[in-house]
């Protein structure tokens, strides 16, 4: 069968099972556009192709399915390099094709001509330039298969437009796939994962620490399993939030920077640490050498080169992390049989001792002002945890991770290593388009919201009724926050103000509810009146405190013994909270950064 | 300087150099060397890498090499367990009195002359990286005047191949067509 370049692509993402495209057409990429008319493809038209590459991204979070986004050559393709970094960050299933000039102008800084192979080499798990029509539907199958297995990541697919023109043989689906340089881990290895079992049999103070690989493997089900024969404590980073339930007693809640004072305590106290689809990152570890110091470290993960990039393990396991867990739980069930279950008691008591001492706290008063942990409780008070909570990244972001209480897994979805702004309305869009009918919340600052807003023009279009709660503080806050402890409050270019944009306007003129909450003592009125709401999208300008700070922390690049408890507990609680009390033989701590020295 | 060096197997398709040289950018890896040609496989180019090893992790290099998709296959030569040789060409302005004695100095390096005029010679010399830093060394009082230098390639000494274990390429391009 004959077809055109631009059929051949659209029927390899219809063969491929794309429900949905995001995107934004444009000159080089017009060819493709023509047939997706008649396709069975859903395309959600966007403002900016930026919304588009964190549409997908939230498709493939809230899903598991590999998000798609299309735009044209030059402009199109950079708009999408932001959303590209972030999915290559958080290892997001995605695939981006862009449209590019006709071959024969390449090189010749053509109009709206950019070199986006060459620009997002550093940012993609893969990507390819097609050059010839027949290439299409391999082209299309691999980027797939790359994008989503393994560690995953995005895949951009940049296609010249002569080549989307140009006449081709569609042959037999699924082409095969021609990749000799590609590698999939698969199963870990068993010796490895019974030495694992042996640690965890015979530890006093062991920790899980669960990262977004759980998530993406779908493994939450053999890590409950796990963590309940090990009798272990579990603490799940930003990228892993939902992976095991808040309201499990072996719960720990977040590590790092701004984790719950037990999930830091617990791992610098640990005599042994099971990293489970997490890489060790600066957030999480604080400073390296000073990183859970007395601990054994078992590092399972999908990617060979996360294992002893930044901590050297001693137990390494490399495969598919919900088999590893399996194996391990097999394991530990053997070596439980043989030599009896861990003894954790007295570490439980004592984690269970530190979560009732140095909770999350803050003070809500009926009459002062709005606290963002208050609205946050309330959310998840008012959802039962039924919802798929959407954050940008700062303060917003911290309060949502911290004080909602995650239950699923998918329920949470977030810019974590990238760190991007302007990431909760797009991703709740194509959180929304992938799980229709469910509750998808966004929960965004006022400086976040106000660089991809306009994506509340494509939702109220396409009936996407998400909720858009904006913490309006007036001000970029974490910023403002780190001015605050570390310029000695020399506040720099951190204000905002909270009366321009009027956010109920702006909503109304995008077709959304507007709503605005500035007492205590409305959120649940507000947030019930938002909730209910699902024929168009709802925008709650909250007007919360503006000096409210993100507490815990630990300064960045401290060591995490040094963490501070924040405005709401004592001198004396903060001195008891860093007195080690559990302190045991230091075992020298074999980080990259000690190696260097 | 402790040094790594790298044989790295690649699909011969546009794009491959400029994906591996970007890992090393990326990653902040330091090349202290670099040589790519193709191999006896048309398919296959082969890239020689040397590493300085005190300033990066090398099994970071190889894992982080392997994870490319159009990386077939890493392996670390070790020194003395492979050949290593770099090809340099040096323009000497010599006084035609002392040309006799460069001749020698060239000879004990087997290094060849490929080029003279009345004023200049240029010599051409194939050798371990040791070695030609030692024949630089010897030609510096003449006066050396340009040089061009290789980047490291090597292999490993012996029976063993590096496609010993198999490798695993794309089909001919006129097999895949239908």
């Amino acid at each position: 069968m004959q077809l055109t370049g631009a059929q051949a692509l659209v029927r390899s993402l219809e063969q491929q099972g794309v429900d949905v495209v995001f995107g934004l057409p444009g000159g080089a990429i017009l060819p493709a556009y023509d047939p997706i008319r008649s396709s069975s493809l859903r395309h959600v038209l966007v403002r900016h192709e930026q919304g588009a590459g964190h549409a997908a991204e939230g498709y493939a979070w809230a899903t598991g399915r590999t998000g798609v986004c299309i735009a044209t050559s030059g402009p199109g393709a950079t708009n999408l390099v932001t959303a590209l970094a972030d999915a290559y960050m958080d290892s997001v299933p995605m695939v981006a094709i862009t449209g590019q000039v006709p071959s024969a102008m390449i090189g010749s800084d053509a109009f709206q001509e950019a070199d986006i192979t060459g620009i997002t080499l550093p940012i993609t798990k893969h990507n390819e330039l097609v050059t010839d029509p027949e290439r299409i539907p391999g082209a299309i199958a691999e980027a797939f298969h790359i994008a989503s297995t393994g560690r995953q990541g995005p895949v951009l697919v940049d296609v010249p437009k002569d080549i989307l023109q140009a006449t081709m043989t569609w042959g037999e689906w699924p082409p095969p796939l021609i990749l000799p340089g590609y590698r999939v881990p698969a199963e870990p290895d068993l010796a490895q994962v019974r030495a694992a079992a042996a640690l965890l049999q015979r530890s006093r103070r062991p920790v899980l620490y669960v990262g977004g690989g759980v998530i993406k493997a779908d493994a939450h089900a053999e890590l409950l399993r796990l963590a309940e024969m090990a009798r272990t404590p579990v603490t799940t980073t930003l990228m892993a939030r939902g992976a095991f339930p808040d309201t499990h007693p072996l719960a720990l809640g977040m590590p790092g920077m701004h984790g719950c004072y037990t999930a830091v305590a617990a791992l610098q106290e640990a005599d042994l640490v099971v990293a489970l689809g997490a890489r060790f990152d600066d957030r999480v570890t604080g400073r390296l050498a000073d990183f859970a110091p007395r601990a054994k470290v078992v590092h399972a993960d999908i990617d060979p080169a996360e294992i002893g990039k930044n901590r050297i393990p001693d137990v390494p396991i490399v495969g598919d992390i919900r088999a590893t867990m399996a194996a391990l739980a097999e394991s530990l069930s053997a070596a439980i049989a043989a030599d009896g279950p861990p003894d954790t008691a007295a570490w439980l008591a004592a984690t269970d001792d530190w979560k009732r001492r140095f909770p999350l706290r803050y003070t809500q008063e009926s009459d002062g002002p709005l606290k963002p942990q208050h609205v946050v409780e309330r959310l998840s008070a008012l959802t039962g945890g039924d919802a798929v909570v959407v954050a940008g990244v700062g303060q917003h972001q911290m309060h949502a991770a911290q004080h909602f209480s995650f239950t699923k897994p998918r329920s949470w979805i977030n810019s974590g290593g990238l760190g991007t702004m302007g990431f909760a309305v797009p991703a709740a869009m194509g959180a929304q388009v992938g799980r229709p009918g469910e509750l998808v919340v966004a929960i965004d600052g006022d400086g976040c919201f106000q660089m991809t807003a306009q994506e509340l023009a494509t939702c109220a279009i396409e009936h996407l009724p998400i909720k858009v709660l904006i913490f309006n503080n007036g001000f970029l806050g974490m910023v403002r926050q780190w001015q605050e402890l570390f310029y000695e409050e020399r506040y720099s270019e951190v204000e905002l103000g909270t009366a321009i944009p009027d956010y109920v306007k702006l909503a109304e003129a995008y077709g959304c509810l507007g709503l605005r909450c500035e007492r205590a003592d409305d959120v649940d009125a507000v947030l019930d009146k938002a909730l209910a709401t699902s024929d168009v999208p709802t925008v709650v300008d909250f007007r919360v405190h503006d000096r409210e700070g993100v507490f815990p922390m630990v300064p960045a690049g401290r060591p995490n013994d040094e963490i501070t408890l924040g405005p709401e507990f004592s001198a004396e609680e903060q001195r008891e909270a860093t007195r080690r009390e559990l302190r045991s033989e230091a075992q020298p701590s074999k980080s990259r950064e000690v190696l260097a020295r | 300087m402790s040094t790594h060096t790298l044989s790295v197997l690649v699909e011969n398709k546009p794009g491959v150099l400029a994906h591996v040289a970007g890992l090393f950018s990326r990653r902040a890896f330091n090349i202290s060397s670099l040589a790519v040609g193709t191999t006896e496989d048309e398919r296959v180019s082969r890239m020689t890498i040397v590493v300085d090893g005190a300033e990066t992790p090398i099994e970071q290099v190889i894992t982080q090499l392997d994870k490319l998709v159009r990386v077939l296959k890493v392996v670390e030569l070790h020194e003395g367990a492979a050949v290593e040789r770099e090809l340099v060409l040096i323009k000497v302005r010599i006084d035609p009195a002392l040309r006799g004695e460069l001749l020698e100095v060239a000879g004990v390096f087997h290094a060849k002359v490929v080029d003279m005029s009345p004023a200049t010679i240029i010599l051409e010399a194939t050798s371990s990286p040791g070695k030609l830093d030692s024949l630089l060394a010897n030609l510096e009082r003449y006066g050396t005047c340009e040089l061009v230098r290789t980047g490291r390639i090597a292999m490993s000494r012996g029976s063993r191949t590096i496609t010993d274990r198999g490798l695993t390429v794309a089909p001919e391009p006129a097999a895949e067509a239908v």
